[in-house]
């Protein structure tokens, strides 16, 4: 059952031959085994899970149930869950009972996808490795002495331990897609403004989207369905017609141009990688995709841009922690101004404050146009770069990072080798694009390796398309890290 | 050395909106703390701001009223800084791409006319109140204001004098309440104007802005002329000492990392819209001044105070109308009326005695049937509410004596029993003859009317 893709225990459960309740304390006894072990989940609450999943059931009785009423799923804990702690990975709020639902959230309780607890992440997003949660680092499943990468690593981890069928993530430079790519599994990060981002405690307000994780791109399809959709209470939201994810999946790829980044095979990518993608291009060329050739110039320059942009925003959005209204406070201090002070001295971790601190100085008299203006006219070039390609090809492929997943507390104290990780995930970030990863082998010491593709705005079904139609002819996807029963 | 007077204003507008300017909750004025503070408001971890389009129309009518640049595309920008009424440690603004640029306001000090002009008017939201007392070393937090959306009107340094700021926070006062985008009141802080430069705060009222301003002016030029330096700051003023002090000096100024709200598209004013707008607006104050003085002859500064509301403007010319007589009406709108109306504290919209009603007194003037004195005995009729015009009259005997027979026999009476001024009057004594006026006039308990009394006493004692 825990290999089961989401459309195989959505028609066991509309054939009645299994209720929600059953599935879902099925999956709490393994969060309850394996959790100790990989730490994948701030919290679980079989009391409210259960109640959901009771809930799912009475819709299939009341025959409102939809497609997938009865899977349950577990959400990232930057979604606001009414009811439920939501720490964002932080001491900042490691007290915080959401008392609203994000959009997200909403979205899969009408569906009737009951939840199985909120997932371990980075605090506030922030981090590769997941190694920042207040909530300790999560183990990747493939080996547990090595970080199953970030920041939606809890959900990442969980889906490759099959302790959820499936997982909501958000990726603001890379978040969905390395930890897929680290942990085996598949991630999809949709077009922005796709997925609305209310209540998803915010970062980087212009990059951040949520999108889903699972075991393949069936199963992203499906939940795709499920999370997008206009919500007024979100400005950035599109106002689109809605769409079925799954419906190009078994559409053939003869004539599919595939274009390659010449500078996401540059150096700096790991040998094994690149052996694995390149194999990946073999299969899709034998399905009939035609491999091009473009240039991506000014993607090199993402990461500095995305280090100037994503804080200055955060440096603002973060600014509401303050020990005024919610959340983490200080218990003594002096006046106002050492009452802030303490309480985010003391609520926020080392990375949240650098990044703070350097979007701080970003934003500063005298520096603003210098940095801020600067690497926003940079973004405006690295999309343009991805207009002119799309010219000469439907898709882009590459690898989603440089390497596989490292051990625990090897790179923690070097910032810039850390950023580095998001080298081939972030330019979608800043243009706006989609981007998912996929599993496309292993290497040495039988790590996964991440296959990233990048589509054009709005072709999901596309990108969809050709993950699925490359999982129908290999099975990396559906390997599984032994050890774990 | 002769010093000049630079003055520049801003001043807060909060707009009339039904709900706040990101969020869907009330705006109404005097609610229990923090009942009218939404998950945006007090800016819950997720939540995220929708721009409300009926304060960005409310923008739009400011812009077209005040003759301005309506920028197509604006931007709002986050403006941070940390206060414990400020749920989001940044304020949504508008800094470099405001909605309004470049318009003019007419204003009139003793018949001069002079233009202001007003550099910008950007949207904002306004903070919530942090209150010190009854908390015993505590703070209290009220967020019912947080996010009460406000358009902010910045003016050149185009004033010489207080007269003239305060003419222009007046013009601008009644031209906000005239295309109903702001209620006007000062005391609930809807309408507040600061100074720039040496930044005034707390000037709730058209009198504490002389008051502060006068102060001002009188302390910088002695500053000066002791040989000191004027230090751009932010000051306080205190309407029990009528004077200012300092809060915090230019040095102490926040950095605010201005930046554009990634949250918010930018603003897009489309034609259609904007002409949409323009139609509905209402006559403008100047343009209905001018009309008043051609229309109704009536002066520059009579037509300027007519025109201080839309009411009353409105008031004035139904009875104008009504009587056919519309200096007269002016007289009676602005002397009697706003009189007993200040006196009762009353605004013209609930004034006792309607415009019809005092349309029908002029007429009752015009015609002879009231001498202006009875006029006033009908108006506290009206005022009390007795009736209408002519009832009251009837009912209370104020009809002018137009029976020269009657008159005539009360005049008799008078003379023979005051033979004392008669001869006064014969022996040249002009006096006396006032005196035989009032005896007529207290004879026939004010009805008779004066000038028939005059010739009637002249005939008589030729």
């Amino acid at each position: 059952m825990f290999e089961s893709s989401i459309s195989t225990l959505a028609a066991r459960l509309a054939a009645k031959d299994i209720s929600s309740r059953e599935l879902a304390q099925a999956w709490l006894d393994r969060i309850g085994a394996l959790n100790p072990v990989i730490n994948a989940f701030i919290t679980v609450d079989a009391d409210k899970t259960l109640a959901e999943a009771a809930a799912a059931d009475a819709m299939r009785v009341a025959g409102t149930a939809g497609p997938l009423t009865g899977v349950p799923v577990a959400h990232k804990d930057i979604f606001c869950t009414e009811g439920w702690l939501t720490t964002c990975g932080s001491k900042m709020l490691h007290n915080f009972v959401a008392p609203y639902d994000a959009h997200v959230i909403q979205r899969f309780k009408a569906a009737g996808l009951p939840s199985l607890g909120k997932t371990n992440m980075d605090e506030f997003a922030m981090g590769s490795s997941n190694e920042t949660s207040f909530y300790g680092a999560v183990k990747n499943p493939w080996d547990v002495a090595r970080v199953p990468g970030g920041s939606s690593g809890g959900a990442a981890a969980c889906v490759a331990a099959r302790m959820a069928p499936a997982a909501t993530g958000t990726d603001t430079g890379g978040s969905i897609r390395q930890p897929a790519a680290f942990t085996g599994i598949t991630g999809l990060k949709p077009t922005y403004g796709l997925v609305s981002r209310y209540g998803m405690i915010a970062f980087a307000s212009s990059l951040d989207q949520a999108g889903p994780m699972a075991k393949s791109a069936e199963d992203c399809a499906l939940l795709l369905n499920v999370m997008t959709g206009f919500d007024p209470n979100d400005s950035t939201s599109l106002d689109r017609a809605k769409e079925d994810y799954t419906r190009d999946l078994d559409k053939p790829l003869a004539g599919v141009r595939v274009g390659l980044p010449r500078e996401f095979f540059a150096a700096g990518l790991d040998g094994t990688v690149a052996a694995a993608v390149e194999t990946a291009i073999g299969e899709l060329k034998k399905l009939g995709a035609i491999p091009v050739d473009i240039s991506l110039a000014n993607s090199r320059l993402a990461i500095p841009v995305y280090y100037v942009l994503a804080p200055a925003e955060a440096s603002s959005n973060l600014s509401r922690f303050d020990g005024v209204r919610y959340g983490h406070r200080a218990t003594e201090y002096a006046d106002l101004d050492d009452m802030y002070a303490k309480t985010r001295a003391q609520g926020f971790g080392a990375e949240v404050k650098r990044r703070i601190l350097i979007g701080t100085y970003v934003l500063s008299h005298g520096y603003y146009d210098a940095y801020y203006v600067q690497a926003q006219k940079i973004r405006r070039l690295i999309a343009d770069d991805f207009r002119e390609a799309f010219k000469a090809c439907d898709l882009i492929l590459g690898p989603t990072t440089p390497g596989t997943a490292f051990r625990i507390g090897e790179i923690s104290d070097d910032p810039v080798q850390m950023y580095l990780n998001d080298l081939y995930t972030i330019p979608a970030n800043l243009a706006g694009l989609p981007g998912m990863s996929l599993p496309c082998g292993f290497d040495a010491q039988g790590l996964p390796i991440g296959l990233q593709l990048v589509g054009n705005y709005f072709d999901e079904a596309r990108m969809l398309n050709v993950a699925h139609q490359y999982q129908r002819v290999t099975d990396w996807h559906t390997r599984r890290p032994e050890g774990l029963q | 050395m002769k010093w000049e007077t630079v003055i520049g204003l801003e001043v807060h507008t909060q707009l009339a909106t039904q709900s706040k300017i990101f969020s869907g909750s009330s705006t109404a004025f005097g609610a229990a703390p923090n009942t009218q503070a939404s998950a945006v408001d007090i800016a819950l971890p997720g939540v995220l701001p929708v721009l409300n389009r009926g304060a960005v129309e409310c923008a739009i009518r400011f812009g077209l009223a005040v003759g301005a640049t309506l920028n197509r595309v604006n931007v709002f920008d986050r403006k941070n800084y940390f206060y414990p009424d400020l749920p989001k440690g940044y304020q949504i603004s508008q800094l470099a791409k405001p909605i309004v640029e470049h318009g003019t306001l007419k204003i009139a000090v003793d018949d001069a006319e002079k233009t202001i002009r007003i550099t910008r008017a950007h949207l904002e939201e306004d903070a919530g109140k942090s209150l010190h007392e009854d908390f015993h070393g505590m703070t209290g937090i009220d967020l019912n204001r947080a996010g009460t959306p406000l358009l902010e009107i910045v003016s050149e340094p185009d004033m010489r004098s207080s007269a003239e700021a305060v003419a222009y926070a007046r013009a601008l006062h009644t031209l906000v309440s005239w295309i109903g985008i702001c209620d006007g009141n000062m005391q609930e802080g809807s309408f507040r104007v600061d100074g720039t430069r040496r930044e005034i705060k707390n000037l709730n009222s058209f009198r504490f802005l002389q008051q502060a301003i006068d102060y001002e002016i009188r302390w910088q030029i002695e500053t000066l002329e002791d040989g000191g330096r004027i230090q751009q700051a932010t000051v306080l003023f205190d309407p029990d000492t009528g004077a200012t002090r300092m809060m915090r000096s230019k040095e102490e100024a926040h950095d605010y990392r201005y930046f554009p709200d990634p949250d918010l598209l930018p603003v897009k004013l489309d034609e259609s819209w904007i002409e949409a707008v323009r139609a509905a607006l209402p006559e403008l104050p100047a343009a209905m001044q001018a009309r008043f003085q051609k229309d109704y002859g009536v002066s520059a500064y009579d037509a300027t105070v007519l025109t201080g509301s839309r009411a009353l403007a409105a008031y004035f010319e139904a009875a104008a109308q009504k009587s056919g007589q519309p200096k007269l009406a002016a007289n009676w709108v602005m002397g009697e009326l706003s009189a007993a109306l200040n006196k009762a504290e009353l605004d013209i919209a609930a004034s006792p005695v309607s415009a019809a009603q005092l349309g029908a007194l002029i007429v009752r003037i015009q015609d002879g049937t009231l001498s202006g004195k009875l006029a006033k005995q009908v108006f506290e009729g009206l005022w009390e509410g007795a009736g209408e015009v002519d009832a009251i009259i009837e009912a209370r005997g104020l009809k002018q004596m137009s029976d020269s027979g009657e008159l005539e026999a009360i005049v008799d009476a008078v003379l023979a029993a005051n033979q004392k001024s008669v001869e006064e009057f014969r022996a040249g004594k002009d006096k006396a003859f006032n005196a035989l006026v009032g005896q007529v006039m207290k004879a026939s308990h004010g009805r008779a009317n004066p000038a028939q009394v005059n010739e009637l006493l002249k005939a008589k004692l030729q």
